[in-house]
């Protein structure tokens, strides 16, 4: 594994579900991780002790050395958002191949049926993608799209904003209006721990506003979103992700997709990535 | 009627189906069974000291079994679902918990990493499987479409939802024609609704109008 793919941070567990030591995977590598009362700790297999933060209901960790802080989330931390602990759904495919559906927009009418879409409003028109180099993190800013129940807060069919953010190779962020608020972003995340090239377990998470719902509702549409994707996921051919061009042809919709396989290239992160020799 | 239900289980989902397909309406209670165990809380085990998701509410009844639930939701005038030869139906009704002991764990243990002995219950699930196509295929030369004549059950809606999420749990079904036709057949009967991983049959809706 080379060093451009140890350093960065993965999501390996929900704090609220750690109690007794326990052991996980990471990038093919048996981990052990445990707490000791507010102090998480995480341990690799020869006993050394890894980074560990605990941020955004999940812990983190790093087999390398990190460069830098892990990402942060600013709005998620304001005030009078429900935090949202969704647990982990384990899915048999590349863990960036679950980041980039979670990125794609075009499958809500067909996958997500009448929830986040619906035939015949199936046009992604046009939105901006950028690699912001400051900040070495794909986004991908004024999509809408229109959708029939966004979210469990929303009342019948919107017109959704969305903004989609990479902020690591395995972390993506999803900035959406929120029916209640408007003016204000819904925060979910896909966080996803590698535990091979083709294996993964995937968080979500989210940080609402949202005052109504009972917490077993809100958990239970995020699971049920998820849950439509991964017979999908699991199912993609080949199961890595190419990051070269000529084994898929992207079109307008797939801005996104292209950015960030691009990027993942560009800082050299190929696990879990098909890397077809030119 | 009340149903404390969770989207991903296939038991809660056959009661969904059941009363979609017989259109009674049904109030759902989203209880958190993963990751918070919710089914476990002093709550719900006062429910069902089984602490075991479907729990169906109607006035004093409480129900627990989902077989139990799909025969309260027939109605007299809707007996037709109850089949004509009860003791078939209770042989499928009885096939379907042990779907649900092999297939179902399987997908539990695959999705959310719950403990099993996985080679020995996917193992008992192709075996099921196979037991299931058989079947079916006899059904079908002898012109029946579904597990106890030709019409369906609640034999069917109970053994439909462990079977069509096999390949959450690693279990493919590709061998299985008759066993895809039978669950063809359910997703087009009036009122199907679906779950996570199963999805509707979009070919069957008229081609969609252009947009104004």
């Amino acid at each position: 594994m080379t060093a451009g793919i140890a350093d960065h941070w993965y999501p390996v567990a929900m704090c609220s579900g750690i109690s007794s030591p326990r052991d996980t995977r990471l990038l093919g590598q048996e981990i052990t991780i445990g707490r000791e009362g507010e102090q998480f700790w995480v341990r690799d297999v020869h006993g050394k002790t890894l980074p560990a933060i605990a941020r955004y209901g999940h812990l983190w960790t790093s087999p390398g050395q990190p460069n830098r802080d892990l990402f942060s989330i600013p709005e998620a931390e304001a005030p009078g958002r429900r935090l949202v602990d969704c647990g982990a759904v384990r899915v048999k495919c590349s863990p960036l191949r679950a980041v980039e559906n979670f990125l794609d927009i075009a499958h809500f009418p067909f996958v997500h049926t009448d929830i986040l879409g619906a035939e015949p409003y199936t046009e992604v028109s046009r939105y901006e993608v950028q690699i912001r180099e400051e900040v070495d993190e794909v986004w991908a800013t004024k999509v809408k799209f229109f959708q029939p129940q966004a979210a469990r807060s929303a009342a019948g069919g919107i017109t959704t904003e969305y903004m989609y953010r990479v902020a690591a190779p395995t972390s993506a962020v999803l900035y959406k209006t929120c029916p209640p608020r408007p003016g204000e972003w819904d925060i979910i995340t896909l966080f996803v721990q590698p535990l091979t090239e083709e294996l993964c377990d995937v968080w979500p998470w989210m940080a609402l506003y949202d005052d109504t719902s009972p917490l077993a509702e809100l958990v239970s549409f995020q699971q049920m979103i998820f849950m439509q994707d991964r017979s999908i996921l699991e199912s993609q051919i080949p199961r890595k992700l190419p990051l070269d061009p000529g084994m898929e042809a992207p079109t307008q919709a797939d801005l996104t997709s292209v950015a960030y396989r691009r990027w993942l290239k560009r800082i050299g992160f190929t696990y879990g990535a098909q890397v077809v020799a030119a | 009627m009340i149903l404390y239900d969770y989207v991903l289980s296939a038991s809660c989902y056959k009661v969904r189906l059941m009363a979609a397909l017989l259109d009674i309406p049904i109030t759902l209670k989203a209880v958190n069974f993963h990751p918070e165990k919710q089914h476990k809380s002093p709550e719900m085990l006062r429910l069902n000291a089984a602490g075991t998701l479907p729990v169906l509410v109607d006035g004093d009844v409480i129900l627990v079994q989902s077989a139990d639930m799909l025969r309260h939701l027939v109605t007299p005038k809707n007996a037709g679902w109850l089949g004509d030869n009860p003791a078939q139906t209770e042989k499928w009704l009885d096939f379907a918990s042990r779907l649900n002991a092999s297939l179902g764990m399987a997908r539990l243990h695959d999705v959310l990493m719950f403990d099993a002995d996985i080679d020995q219950v996917r193992c008992d699930g192709v075996a099921q499987l196979r037991q299931l196509e058989e079947w079916l295929t006899e059904q079908r030369f002898d012109g029946m479409t579904f597990l106890t004549g030709a019409a369906p059950t609640i034999a069917d809606i109970a053994c439909f939802p462990n079977a069509a999420l096999a390949e959450d749990g690693g279990v493919s079904l590709d061998p299985y024609p008759s066993i895809r036709l039978w669950m063809r057949a359910i997703r087009s009967l009036p009122g199907f609704i679906e779950m996570p991983g199963i999805h509707r049959l979009h070919e069957l809706s008229p081609a969609p109008a252009r947009p104004e």
